[in-house]
């Protein structure tokens, strides 16, 4: 299968990796979230090249992959947001925001905008709790979300 | 304090001073200073750390240390604001661990949601080798230490010892069956100690001020300080060191303002969501190990989750069967189908199709999930089920008061 290859630059990432472990098979999951971070989704090439790495057949790559909820494998807007929905969040009206932020990006929890710039989905505890209710949107994490507040942080991002 | 999380402001408050005075004795010495101490592990199962740390197996080498940051029990946010303004105590209480259990290696494994920490985490290493406190023959001692962080994935049973090891060893996040035990067998089959971040953030206090200072705080066999994480229907939400046997009621009225709304506090679930709740009339209680396992439940991550009495405990309940069941690796059946039994059950009740026989099934396949798979998931499920039909049956019958009778 043709389509993936690492470029120079992650190459020379993927050798800083493998030097962090006495054994390769630790260097899995670095090697799945540099694919992801990179595409936004793990692909089926993606993951051929990520076995020759370790050695492994693509099939334990996919296995461990399909674990982990923060690898994807249909690809996930610019912009992803994780939403909490855990108790504390909860307990401060994450529900009805969450609708609002669904509202306004015009898609259903669990669904990318048409022009893949937003992904929302539905998280558990993110661990801001004494913030609630709060979001994750790439790396950045905001609490003590209003309405306001949300529309706010959505026209920000282009 | 302003800039503490930088190596210049660190250093200035004695930041890393402890390593020279840990160096000047022998490893066995701090393992027993820490035993002397009393520290518990406070990621939340409370184990006593030195003693763990004495249960590494003999003469076997390598060995590893890895830092639980995983932190992802519900309600807990304590080791994500501890690593993000105190990096530097984390990285000087590994590297004395490392130094009593001749750990060579370590490593901190992060929850895969704190890539923006690792960044941080990342800095703060660097500057730690630039100095010679990580690295070959750390300050002339001869004693040599690698740490390095590595991220996880997304996957809330991760934070359980065992399958934290598997997800570092690249594979899928499943526990392991113990025995044996990581101190014997963990990371590569090698001994490992495993500590939460907050555990190991107390060794440098240990080694500087002595073990009976800090067990000179607390009460007769809870020793020290413990961070609670206080959230949910609180005025002050926040992050609170208390002294381990501070009445409740002060954590969350004095130190978290009380409950706001003008409403009146309803139950609370003092050790994050995998502890029974407990019900308002209990807020004397005192904040330590042993008296919350007297009141029938546990301290936990030390998560204090504030319920006031707006909401149907039922609600909160679901949601954390929903957490649960999605978190389940599925590898044991109990836990698998028993949180996915116990949800589609509640949700019937809470669509008025319940029926009070409905409570009987639940706490029979609680039964059968309690102490009965490999890690303690299913228990975690167990808990804010048993514990809310216990004091809050009330709030299920409201549920039955509707119920059509064609669906019964």
């Amino acid at each position: 299968m043709s389509g993936f290859t690492f470029s120079a630059e992650q190459e020379k990432e993927i050798e800083h990796i493998f030097a962090k472990y006495p054994f390769k098979k630790s260097a899995m999951l670095p090697l799945l979230t540099l694919v992801q971070r990179a595409e936004r989704r793990v692909s089926p090439e993606a993951m051929v090249a990520i076995s020759k790495k370790m050695d492994c057949s693509p099939a334990y790559v996919q296995s461990v992959m399909s674990f982990y909820t923060m690898y994807h494998a249909e690809k996930v807007g610019n912009y992803l947001i994780l939403f909490c929905i855990n108790i504390s969040c909860q307990l401060n009206g994450c529900d009805k925001l969450l609708e609002y932020t669904a509202k306004k990006l015009g898609i259903k929890v669990g669904e990318t905008t048409p022009d893949e710039k937003f992904t929302l989905h539905r998280e558990e505890c993110l661990a801001l709790c004494t913030e609630a209710p709060m979001m994750r949107i790439n790396d950045t994490y905001y609490g003590d979300l209003t309405e306001q507040r949300i529309g706010q942080i959505l026209d920000s991002l282009d | 304090m302003k800039d503490l999380h930088t190596m210049k402001v660190y250093e200035e408050q004695g930041g890393y001073r402890s390593l020279k005075k840990a160096f000047a004795q022998k490893p066995e010495e701090i393992v027993e200073a820490v035993k002397a101490s009393g520290l518990r592990g406070r990621g939340g199962a409370g184990f006593p750390a030195g003693l763990k740390w004495s249960f590494l197996a003999k003469d076997v080498f390598p060995r590893y240390l890895c830092c639980n940051a995983d932190e992802s029990e519900p309600g807990t946010c304590k080791d994500r604001e501890l690593m993000l303004k105190n990096p530097h105590m984390l990285i000087e209480g590994m590297i004395l661990c490392s130094y009593a259990c001749r750990v060579e290696t370590g490593y901190i494994y992060l929850r895969g949601e704190f890539h923006d920490l690792n960044f941080n985490l990342e800095k703060a290493l660097e500057d730690a080798y630039a100095k010679g406190y990580l690295g070959k023959n750390i300050l002339g001692s001869g004693f040599n230490f690698n740490l390095h962080t590595h991220l996880g994935a997304g996957a809330y049973i991760c934070g359980e010892e065992s399958a934290l090891l598997n997800s570092l060893e690249g594979e899928r996040g499943e526990p392991r069956m113990k025995p044996p035990f990581p101190a014997v067998e963990g990371l590569y089959a090698k001994p490992t100690v495993v500590n939460n971040v907050e555990t190991l953030c107390v060794v440098p206090y240990i080694v500087n001020e002595g073990a009976e200072k800090y067990a000179s705080l607390g009460t007769e066999k809870s020793k020290g300080t413990k961070l609670v994480s206080v959230s949910g229907h609180v005025k002050k939400p926040g992050n609170y060191e208390v002294v381990l046997g501070t009445p409740i009621r002060e954590i969350i009225y004095d130190l978290a303002g009380g409950i706001r709304d003008g409403n009146k506090l309803k139950a609370f679930i003092p050790g994050g969501s995998s502890v029974p709740m407990l019900p308002a009339d209990q807020v004397d209680v005192s904040y330590d190990y042993e008296s919350l396992a007297a009141a029938g439940t546990m301290l936990g991550s030390g998560a204090m989750i504030v319920i006031d009495d707006s909401v149907n405990i039922v609600e909160t309940t679901l949601r954390l069967i929903s957490f649960y069941m999605h978190e389940s690796c599925g590898k044991c059946t109990h836990c698998r189908e028993g949180t996915r039994w116990l949800y589609q059950i509640v949700e019937r009740i809470m669509q008025n199709k319940g029926q009070l026989e409905y409570i009987e099934k639940m706490e029979d396949i609680c039964d059968n999930m309690a102490m009965k798979t490999f890690c303690p998931l299913a228990d975690a499920c167990v808990s804010p089920v048993v514990s809310s039909i216990k004091y809050f049956r009330s709030d299920y019958e409201e549920y039955f008061k509707n119920v059509p009778v064609s669906s019964v």
